[in-house]
């Protein structure tokens, strides 16, 4: 029935130190995105989530190794392909990112047109005329005038540079995109209607998404499947209702509550202690368990593994009290209930 | 000073920027009798801040928020109307007056990261302002003023150094120093826009508490609405230097009259996956605020554009309550009324938006 673009399967990155100490960014982390799926990861800043995002196409840093478990694209293992394979098998052909900042990500020197043209060159037969062409159309589908191919990057809005990047990472059809905070440099509106494009991206293009993000509303929104990530440790994956309706792990619980959400603001948000552990060494314990209401000395004592959630196993949440939360955390699970939206047309 | 007065008062303040500065340029404006080109980054703008209250004002990038804070704390002269603190006008302060003025009024900026000295620990961080400003203080007025925005224990902060604090702690240090010199305005640059979710709940239930806890009005600018109407009892809108509507935090979001807050609304992704949200249709992004379009602002991308919108609309109640504003043709029956249109208006028949 589930037909996997991308599994991970019990993997651990690290990155090297000159003094040994290495730090642990991921550790065993499993999910999977079916084919067609738009899938969200979601996590505060220095969770790993760019890291999985590296670890994908290949871009890691030089002291940075995927040190077990298994990347599969496709159905092949793909965790420890040579610099040159990635370039061969995947990279743009199969897999295209669309990185945080457009603004850096374009070279300002070299026109749009001949970054296209370099592109081509490298990964396909497409004569110098071809190429452009091929971006001339690109250009329409993102909704950006023809005419401006032959711009510089600096003649473009950031909400213009980030349709270009679309286009780019479009241009040799992939089969999946990797979205890295798309939009946190723009503008609400623009914001808005990148995200529009990008949805519209999934039955135009036959796409599948791994869609990075620290906005967890924008992941409700426009994913089918997400994972919450803390502290290297991947939190709960799930449907995106299901995690929404029945979150079971506390990161996932909190993190949705602190979340402001316009149309209750009288809402008090929850506030999550503390910070995440510096991932130093072996991480034999639960990365959230110095920060939650709920942690019992077990958390402390082995990585916790996965346990179903209502006997779904697409849903799992990585928390050895995911049975008992459900009453733990009653206060902070019933809130959509009670409360009546401000916003014009719902009340 | 008596209770009622408004702590501050923006009277039709514009702040306007040449765009060249050459001499080239000046003497061609002035033999071809063309005024100098001008960014109006703030222009006939109003405002009053009453005491205990929080003005939010939003609007995207370049509308002029940063400009109206820097505006009001005197980094800028206004090139026109009229800014009164306390019931005086800050042209007439002298230097003493500007000194308390800096001591009543504090700011918060965006950037924790970049906003405290990182060779001052924290001790000295907050000692400073008070030693500018000649208070008297002790160690234990230090460490009580960072219990007070959450830094506890104190004594394990007071000698730490930015680089040894996590982004929200840092924040709240920054809040500290804003708040220990016991002011009465604090202007807020998007205070919570660095910080990771978890930490941006604190900081916002903490400015939240401000006013209650310490008395002090805020004006809090930022470009997302959903944290604004957490803090703000009053939101202003601001496009392109003017604000174009303005209401109670509740009032605006439940029923909003310009057609740009209802497009900056209808854009603010909703964390429910149940919810079936209806995409704003506006395009585009706002104008050079340059060559500005005659009349009003928002037109080019306006879904409800009409013929009447190449003439400035007036400040209009909507509902005759006297409690909200808004810049909008649609709102005012233009036959009854003479403003801003300086000859007679044809009937509007609402175009098709481009």
């Amino acid at each position: 029935m589930t037909d996997p673009i991308l599994e991970f399967e019990d993997v651990d990155i690290r990155y090297r130190t000159e003094k040994g100490n290495d730090v642990h960014a991921v550790n065993d982390a499993s999910f999977s995105i079916n084919r067609h799926d738009y899938f969200g990861l979601v996590g505060e800043s220095g969770c790993g989530k760019s890291t999985i995002a590296d670890a994908i196409v290949g871009g890691l840093d030089a002291n940075g190794e995927v040190t077990s478990g298994t990347i599969r694209y496709k159905g092949e293992e793909i965790q420890d392909y040579s610099e040159k394979e990635f370039n061969r098998n995947v990279r743009w052909k199969e897999i295209s990112v669309i990185p945080q900042s457009s603004m850096n990500s374009l070279d300002p020197v070299m026109k749009l047109s001949n970054q296209a043209v370099e592109m081509a060159k490298y990964h396909t037969d497409l004569t110098k005329t071809e190429a452009v062409d091929r971006l001339r159309e690109l250009f329409e589908v993102v909704g950006l005038s023809e005419s401006r191919i032959h711009d510089y990057p600096h003649q473009f809005s950031g909400g213009m540079q980030q349709r270009a990047i679309i286009a780019f990472a479009l241009y040799l059809r992939p089969s999946l995109i990797i979205a890295d905070e798309p939009t946190t440099a723009l503008d609400v509106i623009m914001q808005d209607q990148i995200i529009d494009y990008i949805n519209g991206l999934k039955d135009d293009w036959d796409i599948s998404m791994l869609m990075i993000t620290h906005d967890i509303s924008v992941v409700f929104e426009n994913c089918d499947s997400m994972a919450v990530m803390h502290g290297g440790q991947v939190a709960e994956t799930g449907s995106v209702v299901d995690v929404f309706d029945r979150p079971r792990h506390p990161y996932a619980i909190l993190l949705q509550n602190a979340f402001p959400d316009v149309r209750f603001p009288d809402r008090e948000l929850a506030v999550i202690d503390g910070h995440p552990p510096q991932l130093r060494g072996e991480v034999d314990f639960c990365t959230f368990a110095d920060r939650c209401p709920w942690a019992k000395p077990e958390c402390r004592e082995g990585a916790p593994d996965p346990q179903a959630v209502a006997g779904d196993d697409d849903h799992q949440a990585w928390c050895i009290r995911a049975d008992e939360m459900e009453e733990l955390a009653a206060d902070h699970l019933d809130r959509n209930a009670t409360e009546e939206s401000i916003l014009e047309g719902e009340r | 000073m008596s209770a009622d007065e408004p702590v501050l008062e923006l009277e039709s303040m514009d702040k306007h920027f040449k765009t060249t500065s050459s001499f080239v340029e000046t003497v061609k404006e002035t033999v071809f009798g063309e005024g100098p080109k001008l960014v109006r980054a703030v222009d006939d703008l109003d405002m009053t801040l009453e005491q205990n209250q929080v003005q939010g004002v939003i609007g995207e990038s370049g509308c002029g928020k940063t400009t109206l804070l820097r505006t009001v704390m005197g980094l800028y002269d206004p090139t026109g109307g009229d800014i009164r603190f306390q019931g005086q006008s800050t042209s007439e302060f002298g230097k003493a007056d500007w000194k308390e003025f800096r001591r009543k009024v504090q700011i918060v900026f965006q950037d924790p990261f970049n906003s405290l000295d990182p060779k001052f620990s924290v001790r000295r961080t907050i000692a400073e302002p008070l030693e500018i400003h000649d208070i008297d203080y002790d160690r234990s007025d230090i460490e009580e003023m960072l219990e007070k925005v959450g830094l506890t224990p104190a004594s394990q902060y007071i000698q730490q150094f930015p680089n040894q604090l996590s982004g929200g702690e840092k924040q709240r240090v920054a809040i500290a120093r804003a708040l220990v010199t016991d002011p009465e305005v604090i202007l807020a640059d998007e205070p919570s826009s660095m910080l990771d979710v978890s930490t941006q709940a604190e900081i916002l239930n903490l400015l939240n508490g401000l006013t209650s806890e310490f008395g002090v009005s805020m004006i809090y600018i930022s470009h997302d609405l959903s944290t604004v109407s957490y803090i703000c009892d009053e939101i202003n809108v601001m496009y392109l230097g003017r604000i174009v509507e303005k209401a109670e935090t509740r009032e605006l979001l439940s029923d909003p009259k310009h057609p740009y807050t209802k497009a900056l609304i209808q854009s603010i992704p909703i964390p429910d996956p149940h919810h079936d949200r209806e995409r704003a249709t506006i395009g585009g992004e706002p104008g050079d605020p340059i060559d500005m379009p005659e009349g009003c602002r928002f037109k080019t991308r306006c879904p409800e554009r009409m013929d009447v919108c190449d003439h400035t609309p007036r400040d209009v109640d909507p509902d005759g309550e006297g409690e909200r504003s808004v810049a909008c043709h649609l709102y005012y029956d233009h036959e009854a009324t003479t403003g801003d249109a300086e000859e007679p208006v044809e009937e509007h028949t609402p175009e098709t938006p481009t």
